[in-house]
């Protein structure tokens, strides 16, 4: 059987979610029998999401237009695209900016009200990007396939919503093992 | 007394007249999700999760405030209640501002539970983000409005069992919050004795004890039910 395109993607979020996934230890090597890392800020050292991928895990909310580019690529290039915690599910703690209204009353709180040394705010267009007027989970932009919630997921959940991918059969996500949040 | 037959998803039961859907399918052990009912002080039908199909009737029936009838035929768990079901916990999550990874209440939410026993993955509704407040007002607790899910048990527990009625709920719709003394803030209503009843009784995390962080907040809730055993059948120890 050819190798599952796996891949992982990080965006508003904590890094959290990818800690988890190491947290998987030794069945991260019975995993690497089985896919291919095609795009991973921890397994593979690609710039680009390439094309046809199989399974992707993406962590963290829609944040800023870097976040909305990346995930309308993850979407065209991926068949399963699987909600990786809660960042990714409810947008979670990124999103409690939401409260505050659009980008620019978050951004002056930050960097003017609460900056200590020469408060000014960033732009810095082609390097920083701009950031939305609202944090969002990532099925408000593109169609998700799989919903893993948890602040993070715990390794064996990762792990019982991945095998039956490689079997080629979809998890079941029920119950407090699979769906509790936080 | 008299005592009234019906049929609970297809169970026969008897059962004291007065007595509501919810006692019945409790006496034979048919689960039934709820939120906003609290053993021990009234129901209010507030949180609809608790909504039946009962046989004649066209409209869905919440158990915890409808009273058995002679014959009834209740069905609890059908795919269009699941449905209904789900969608009322989606709803209450996108109401608020329900951070679980942040909520002293987390791991011990009845919100969350709930949330896993309807099979809530993600919610299909948009969240609405609503600017809310949080009173740290008081000297031990504090309340965050935006963990609120308006089951108002809070209201029922101090006005029912504590007797001092700080709490009641203002404005109407989405606007609705829960307020205390005339809407003043928590620490300066004198009526408040502090007895942290509404602390117990919260689902949730919004009211809690100050100093406690994150997935801290456990409850005494067999304090309730003590005090209500102990008024209603005199039996003063715990």
């Amino acid at each position: 059987m050819d190798k599952v395109r796996f891949a992982t993607v990080w965006l508003a979020g904590c890094s959290g979610c990818h800690m988890s996934f190491l947290d998987m230890d030794e069945w991260l090597i019975e995993l690497a029998q089985h896919v291919d890392v095609v795009y991973s800020p921890v397994g593979s050292d690609l710039k680009h999401y390439p094309e046809n991928v199989d399974v992707c895990l993406v962590e963290g909310g829609i944040a800023n237009e870097d976040n909305l580019e990346l995930i309308l690529q993850v979407r065209r290039q991926t068949k399963i695209l699987i909600s990786f915690g809660d960042c990714a599910v409810t947008a979670n703690v990124p999103a409690m900016r939401n409260m505050l209204g659009g980008a620019e009353p978050v951004l002056k709180r930050a960097y003017l009200e609460l900056g200590d040394v020469g408060p000014q705010l960033p732009h810095e267009p082609g390097i920083v990007p701009e950031l939305l007027d609202r944090v969002l989970p990532v099925h408000e932009v593109v169609p998700v396939d799989i919903y893993m919630p948890g602040c993070p997921p715990p390794a064996d959940r990762i792990r019982a919503t991945l095998e039956p991918l490689l079997r080629g059969e979809m998890p079941l996500m029920e119950g407090r093992e699979m769906i509790k949040f936080g | 007394m008299s005592v009234k037959t019906l049929k609970i998803d297809g169970i026969d039961i008897a059962i004291e007249e007065g007595a509501t859907v919810l006692d019945a399918a409790r006496q034979a052990g048919v689960p039934i999700p709820t939120l906003c009912h609290l053993d021990g002080v009234g129901d209010i039908g507030a949180c609809r999760l608790c909504l039946v199909e009962v046989g004649g009737s066209r409209r869905l029936l919440p158990a915890c405030v409808t009273e058995v009838a002679e014959g009834m035929e209740v069905q609890t768990n059908t795919p269009k209640l699941q449905e209904y079901r789900r969608m009322t916990v989606e709803l209450l999550f996108s109401e608020g501002n329900h951070v679980c990874a942040v909520c002293v209440a987390n791991g011990h939410c009845e919100l969350q539970d709930v949330a896993i026993q309807v099979g809530m993955d993600h919610s299909r509704f948009t969240y609405r983000f609503p600017d809310r407040g949080v009173d740290v007002s008081h000297e031990q607790f504090g309340i965050d409005h935006n963990r609120c899910i308006l089951c108002t048990r809070c209201v029922r527990v101090c006005d029912e069992i504590e007797g001092a009625h700080v709490w009641d709920v203002a404005q109407r719709g989405a606007a609705c919050y829960i307020v205390s003394g005339l809407n003043q803030p928590w620490g300066e209503v004198d009526a408040c004795t502090s007895c942290g009843k509404c602390v117990d009784a919260c689902p949730t995390g919004a009211i809690f004890r100050k100093g406690s962080t994150t997935g801290e907040k456990e409850r005494d809730r067999a304090k309730l039910d003590f005090l209500v055993t102990a008024r209603e059948k005199h039996e003063w120890t715990r």
